[in-house]
């Protein structure tokens, strides 16, 4: 292993490696949106407020055991199974998903199901005081959510959301079972043909780790800026009458 | 004729087999001021809190200006709006600032108008000697500042009454003062209160009337000098013997 091959595949094949990194980065970006969007969904579901003995109670505890046999069977299948299945499955009916699109639906529901337990731990912890003083002003279940309680569990969240993205941008390699052309299938190729392996997998791995990095990075720089600043601006007295 | 805004009747409670109060009635007429006193567990929170319907009574009425609050056609949410209440551990809403905390009622419940909301608010939070700190969040705030907040976006309602559950208890000594002075004010100023509370020298000051409560139910209630220089019941002697030495 030396520097001169690893820049000498570096230099012929770097645009394959950026397409294959872009599309990595694509396919962890959008499926940990989508399964957050899920996640947040099934959390909220999970926590309303039964009242008993009416139609709208029997019919979301129906909903909600469907959504908890979904989190289920993804938490407890391996991912490189359940892509399989869903592409190769539906393509046994007749039905020919493009690769792309089938690994988003993988990955997003594979999130969605993790972060389900994630959000409805988060609004299970906000403190009870917050539900109470909603509804003392006279706020229902749908507005504490939306204005007091969702807010705080996506700051709650936002570690594990992190998390979750960049389990994605690695975990998404077992995609090149179905042949998407993310970095590890793209790699797999480019080792193929000029039979490097570990230099071609080397540049692989540091694209990886840079991703990697770089969310981890960001993510920092959001969670800074939902806590907003340290210190308040005192207003000071400017003499005008209020009313 | 005082005019009664809630007359309690025949109120029970009880978590599970344990009866937390027995045939409750009592009343507040409009521009009293109610101290409810009595040891811990006597039932007094939770009375306060049946009232606003965050513990569901199990049994009795509520009538609210002439209305039974406890049927099952009434509007709960709207009722809610003429309550104003103070809690003891503040719970103001931490995601928001300040004024934020003082408009969202305002405007997403009783659809004021963002303008008209914040001058509500900001009118509130002078009386209460925050309108400085409007852009402060919660966690910025120590626990007497906290309570004043809270006082005033339980105000910026205008509710009718203003509930209010220990205020002072879960405040460090020296930032009582303050939150018994706003509350003194309000006294002043005509609002209809009712006040959960272990602050007997307050309780005298500022009632129309005590209420003593010991085990779920009303033992006393009188005017304040009444109830807690000359108390006519044993329990009520006995449990202001002990808060009296401390």
């Amino acid at each position: 292993m030396s520097l001169e091959i690893i820049l000498s595949i570096l230099e012929n094949n770097w645009p394959s490696y950026l397409r294959g990194a872009y599309m990595t980065l694509l396919i962890a970006v959008i499926s940990t949106i989508i399964g957050a969007l899920i996640g947040l969904f099934i959390g909220v579901m999970h926590t309303i407020p039964l009242r008993k003995k009416s139609i709208k109670s029997v019919i979301l505890k129906l909903i909600n055991f469907i959504l908890t046999v979904y989190v289920e069977i993804f938490r407890g299948t391996p991912m490189i199974v359940q892509a399989m299945i869903v592409y190769y499955g539906l393509y046994a009916y007749g039905i020919e998903m493009d690769r792309f699109v089938a690994a988003i639906v993988v990955v997003g529901l594979n999130t969605g199901a993790y972060m389900a337990e994630y959000v409805r731990g988060g609004i299970v912890s906000i403190d009870k005081g917050q539900y109470e003083a909603a509804s003392a002003i006279g706020m229902g279940h749908f507005q504490t959510m939306v204005h007091v309680i969702l807010p705080q569990v996506f700051r709650n969240i936002l570690p594990a959301t992190g998390n979750q993205l960049i389990m994605n941008i690695k975990d998404s390699a077992v995609l090149s079972v179905i042949s998407v052309t993310e970095l590890f299938f793209t790699t797999k190729s480019i080792a193929g043909a000029n039979f490097r392996f570990a230099e071609s997998f080397l540049i692989t791995c540091i694209i990886y780790l840079i991703m990697t990095f770089i969310a981890t990075r960001i993510l920092r720089v959001v969670e800074k800026k939902m806590d907003g600043q340290d210190a308040y601006q005192v207003q000071v007295k400017k003499e005008e009458p209020i009313l | 004729m005082m005019e009664k805004v809630i007359d309690i009747k025949h109120l029970n409670k009880s978590f599970g087999s344990h009866e937390v109060l027995r045939d409750v009635n009592f009343t507040v007429n409009k521009g009293e001021v109610v101290c409810l006193i009595g040891s811990s567990g006597s039932g007094k929170s939770t009375l306060l809190r049946c009232i606003n319907l965050l513990e569901t009574p199990s049994g009795g009425e509520i009538i609210y200006n002439g209305e039974n609050i406890l049927d099952d056609k009434h509007d709960i949410k709207q009722y809610r709006t003429h309550l104003g209440m103070v809690f003891q551990q503040f719970n103001l809403f931490n995601n928001h600032n300040v004024l934020k905390n003082c408009v969202i009622g305002q405007q997403k419940v009783l659809k004021r108008s963002k303008e008209e909301a914040k001058q509500n608010a900001l009118k509130y939070l002078k009386i209460v000697g925050m309108d400085q700190y409007v852009n402060a969040k919660p966690r910025q705030l120590s626990g007497g500042q906290k309570q004043r907040v809270a006082i005033a976006r339980a105000l910026a309602m205008d509710p009718e009454v203003m509930l209010f559950d220990e205020p002072t208890s879960a405040l460090d000594p020296e930032m009582v003062g303050e939150v018994l002075k706003v509350m003194r004010q309000l006294a002043d100023e005509g609002h209809t209160m009712l006040i959960v509370t272990h602050e007997m020298e307050f309780a005298r000051e500022v009632s129309d009337r005590v209420v003593f409560m010991d085990k779920g139910v009303i033992v006393e209630e009188g005017s304040p000098e009444q109830v807690l220089h000359n108390p006519t019941k044993e329990r009520t002697k006995e449990f202001l013997k002990r808060t009296l030495k401390e």
